[in-house]
């Protein structure tokens, strides 16, 4: 069933884009029609008027997934499920011509012999100006002077059409009647091609971590991959061809020869270690530049002309091939197209970092699955599952093994026959480490519960400590006085100040990261409860004394209740901020949790995870939210009602 | 006897930034027998509220002595009940809840003290309430729950600071009824703020005006038309010759006092 749906999202994409274009045609005609009824309802301004709305609701949804679509090249694959695959078999012609054009002022602005020539003879005008002459004997600088002459020579060589080898003119020949050849293969009728039954067996696109199936599966993309065949021997044939006619051969052996002899300093130079250096570096940079140049890669600026003239036929024919391909690149491939790079088509621009919205769901999917061994999960686990809790590791989380230390008595020793009996601390100790079999209980697990464990755990403590501190706070001068400045003194540091120094000191595991998010809710639970329990009017106050109601009672059963919006506002925004504290805590360190998979994601750049966990966050986030308005209308619906 | 004794009562706030004193009271002297029904009348700012405070224990007097039969007042407590204008109740709580509230701070269970609630309820008027949240109730209702809160209560003695101040005209009438049933009913000692001299003279027994700067008793006065208002209604005893007579003469008191107050600003 997995599988299927999995195989087949190009298809059900496509299903869902006609669904959503439907709904944002519909809910426009809805939202017009609506506004013409109800166009005189009420004064502008009046906030009557921004009820209701469901269908303006739905359009935006619906338009923002259909540029989800688009973007992602999600719609372009539901609606041409080959036109990828066919536009990396032309990636591939375009790869594979990539050694021929680079040579030619195509797709750049200068030839490449010519960006050389320029380069290299600039940087040996600037070395002959600049020789270190005190390090060099007069024959040495003489050599030198004689050197870069002739590297200036070989240039000029290279570069004139008279002197230039006849035997590399031959081979452009040949490559421009080859290229020529390809152009014509491009023209080829394409229809009565198969693909290759391994092509048809290929993982379709998305489904798996190549990009795009690379063998061609249509019979235009067929045609062309035999093409690139073609063209890979051709760009072979010219990247061999080389530039050495005699004069240059001559001034090559020539300048080596020279340069050969610099290498050794003259002995009668007396030179220290630092003039050696000058020396050698300088002789260096001189053979350097020769070297560039001396293999003839540098040919006359006419000599291309007609390998030139058959790259462009080839070009033109590539796009008369492409045909309608070429219409729907630019429709529905935006960005930077598909690009063949080694071994796979990737997509470039939006198509790359903007995951198709069906691939989301699949990996989500991948990531749900609490099956390990058939590859689910992520990192050895899931996102939100069960297992077996031993009672032990939980008595052991709450129970430190100081405090078993802290006891009367010590531990036990061994006996007198090498015997040990445990006594009563060594039971206790036992328990403080979980070393007991309590039992098991079922427990949730998982990448995101352990987020929500972190969170809710802190947020646990946070409210049991700071409430009752926030409230003591509200009615007691003491407790003002003495903990506000400690409060108001680390509560203005960004949580994520002290997460080095807290992850330091508790471990990166979950006691680190719940303690700093206690610190994070700690604070704002204290200044809620504080705020609503001195926010307690008088009269109240006054009301429940004159009834006969101890201080005790007037605590519980006046000033937390009426401290509880606040409170409950309080919880609602410490949630949020120890979610966001959370995620980049589990960024920065630890082994599972949300923050930990975008983490990973990122380093790797699988966009795909990346969105997941983006929308998984967005929607805990809105979870939480939605989960707190329901409780502050179920357990405070008096709130400023009194 | 729970009878209030009151002597040479003065209360002095000092203002603790520039350090002026305000003479808020000063020589109140007075005593209420038990089952009299007092009103306060004056000018804003005379001391009615401060003088109400003390006598419920809120706050202390700077001098002078307090006692309700025959204990000194040093604290609030219950046997003291008070009525506030408004915002007083428990909003969190039902009416029920809010009424039953001193019983449950002494320990009292929910089935004792519901029998309680219900008459009180029904004395006021509630009868069918008990399970309402208070925030959904009319503010003349919440006056109500307010009275019954103190009432169940069985305090010695009821003070109300402005207890109908926040009501409507017919509202109010009715409440003032309501007020001198309890009072006949329960036979309390009843202590009634207020800034109406119409409310002052019905629900009266005897009337303070106060004066201002300092805060004392400028005038008392013995009235016959709380009893009256047992038997007749109200809007017939605000016809009576004596009480046009009495308004009038209380009325220019207050008058000349705020006159004065104005042009020594
Ligand atoms: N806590 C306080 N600190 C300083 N001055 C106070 C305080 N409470 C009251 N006063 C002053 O004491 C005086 C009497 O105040 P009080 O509230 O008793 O007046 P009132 O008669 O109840 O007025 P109103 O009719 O407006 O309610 C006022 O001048 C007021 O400014
Ligand atoms: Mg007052």
């Amino acid at each position: 069933m997995f599988d299927w749906i999995s195989d087949n999202r190009a298809s059900i994409a496509l299903v869902i884009i006609i669904g959503l274009a439907v709904v944002f045609v519909f809910s426009i005609f809805v939202g017009v029609k609506q506004t013409g009824l109800r166009a005189k309802d009420e004064v502008f301004g009046d906030p009557e008027r921004t009820k209701g709305g469901w269908y303006w609701a739905l359009c935006g949804v619906s338009a923002l997934l259909l540029v989800w679509f688009y973007y992602s090249w999600g719609a372009a694959r539901a609606v041409f499920p080959t036109a990828a695959n066919e536009l990396c078999q032309v990636a591939k012609v375009e790869e594979a011509m990539s050694p021929i054009s680079a040579a030619l002022p195509v797709g750049s602005r200068y030839l490449k012999s010519t960006t050389l020539v320029v380069r290299n003879a600039a940087q040996v005008d600037k070395l002959a100006v600049s020789m270190p002459a005190e390090v060099f004997t007069l024959r040495e600088q003489a050599k030198l002077t004689l050197a870069v002459a002739q590297i200036k020579d070989l240039l000029a060589v290279l570069s004139s059409p008279a002197l230039s080898d006849p035997a590399a003119k031959s081979a452009f020949l040949a490559v421009e009647v080859s290229l020529r050849d390809v152009a014509k293969r491009l023209q080829a009728d394409y229809r009565e091609l198969q693909p290759q039954k391994e092509a048809l067996q290929q993982p379709k696109w998305g489904t798996s971590e190549v990009e795009i199936p690379l063998l061609p599966v249509t019979g235009k993309g067929v045609l062309l991959d035999s093409v690139t065949q073609d063209v890979q021997e051709v760009a072979k044939a010219f990247l061999k061809v080389r530039n050495i006619s005699p004069q240059a051969k001559q001034l090559i052996a020539d300048t080596k020869e020279i340069l050969k002899e610099l290498k050794t300093p003259d002995p009668l130079m007396q030179l220290d270690e630092a003039g050696e250096g000058t020396r050698n570096a300088y002789v260096k940079a001189v053979d350097r530049i020769f070297k560039r140049i001396d293999d003839g890669t540098i040919f006359p600026a006419q000599a291309m002309d007609g390998v030139h003239f058959a790259v462009n036929e080839v070009f033109a024919s590539l796009a008369v091939a492409k045909g309608g391909l070429s219409v729907v690149e630019s429709l529905f491939f935006p960005g930077h197209g598909v690009v063949k790079s080694r071994t796979q088509c990737t997509e470039q621009g939006s198509g790359r970092w903007l995951p198709k919205p069906t691939d989301v769901i699949a990996t989500f999917s991948t990531l749900a699955n609490p099956d390990l061994e058939s590859g689910g999960g992520y990192k050895g686990t899931t996102l939100l599952w069960w297992k077996w809790l031993p009672i032990a590791d939980v008595v052991a989380f709450l129970m430190p093994d100081g405090l078993v230390d802290m006891l009367p008595g010590s531990y036990g020793t061994h006996g007198d026959s090498g015997e040990f009996k445990p006594n009563y601390k060594d039971r206790l100790l036992a328990f403080a480490q979980g070393d007991v079999n309590l039992g098991s209980v079922p427990m949730l697990d998982g990448h995101i519960w352990d987020s929500l464990f972190r969170v809710l755990v802190a947020m646990g403590f946070g409210i049991l400590v700071g409430v009752p501190l926030g409230i003591y706070m509200g009615v007691s001068r003491f407790f003002k006085s003495f903990f506000d400045p400690l409060i108001e003194l680390y509560r203005p540091v960004p949580p994520l100040a002290w997460a080095p120094l807290i992850l330091t000191i508790f471990g990166i595991q979950d006691d680190g990261k719940i303690f700093l998010l206690f610190m994070v809710a700690f604070a704002i639970m204290v200044i809620s409860a504080r705020t609503g329990a001195s926010g307690t009017q008088l009269s109240k106050i006054r009301a429940s004394h004159s009834l006969g109601a101890t201080n005790g009672q007037i605590l519980r059963h006046v000033i937390l209740p009426n401290a509880m919006p606040e409170i409950l506002t309080g919880i609602r925004i410490a949630i949020g901020v120890c979610w966001g504290t959370l995620v980049a805590a589990e960024m920065l360190a630890g082994t599972t949790g949300i923050g930990f998979i975008e983490n990973v994601a990122r380093t790797v750049s699988d966009y795909e995870l990346i969105w997941v966990t983006i929308l998984i966050m967005g929607l805990l986030g809105l979870l939480f939210d939605l989960v707190m308005r329901w409780a502050i209308a179920k357990i405070i619906p008096w709130r400023g009602k009194g | 006897m729970s009878d209030l004794y009151c002597k040479d009562l003065c209360m002095t706030f000092a203002d603790p930034m520039s350090g002026s004193k305000v003479e808020a009271l000063k020589d109140i002297q007075f005593n209420l027998k038990e089952g009299e029904i007092l009103t306060v009348l004056g000018p804003s700012g005379c001391g009615k509220t401060t003088l109400l405070n003390m006598i419920a224990g809120f706050i202390t007097p700077t001098s002078g002595t307090l006692s309700l039969g025959g204990v000194d007042i040093q604290a609030p407590g219950a046997e003291r009940g008070m009525v506030f204008q408004q915002g007083a109740l428990f909003e969190w709580l039902t009416v029920a809840r809010n009424v039953d509230f001193g019983l449950r701070m002494k320990g009292m269970g929910e089935e004792e003290s519901r029998e309680l609630v219900n008459f009180w309820l029904d004395t006021v008027g509630l009868q069918g309430f008990g399970e309402t949240p208070t925030y959904q109730l009319s503010g003349g209702m919440q006056q109500r729950v307010a009275l019954a809160r103190c009432l169940v209560n069985d305090p010695d003695l009821i003070l109300m600071d402005e207890p109908l101040g926040a009501l409507d005209a017919l509202t109010r009438e009715k409440m003032q009824s309501l007020i001198l049933e309890l009072w006949k009913k329960t036979g309390k000692t009843i202590i009634v703020i207020t800034h109406s001299v119409e409310e002052a003279l019905l629900l009266g027994e005897r009337l303070f005006v106060m004066a201002p700067r300092p805060g004392r008793i400028h005038r008392e006065y013995n009235l016959p038309f709380a009893e009256m208002g047992l038997k007749r209604s109200l809007r017939e005893i605000k016809q009576e010759k004596k009480f046009s007579t009495i308004r009038e003469e209380i009325l220019t008191m207050i008058w000349d006092m705020e006159e004065e107050i104005m042009g020594g600003v």
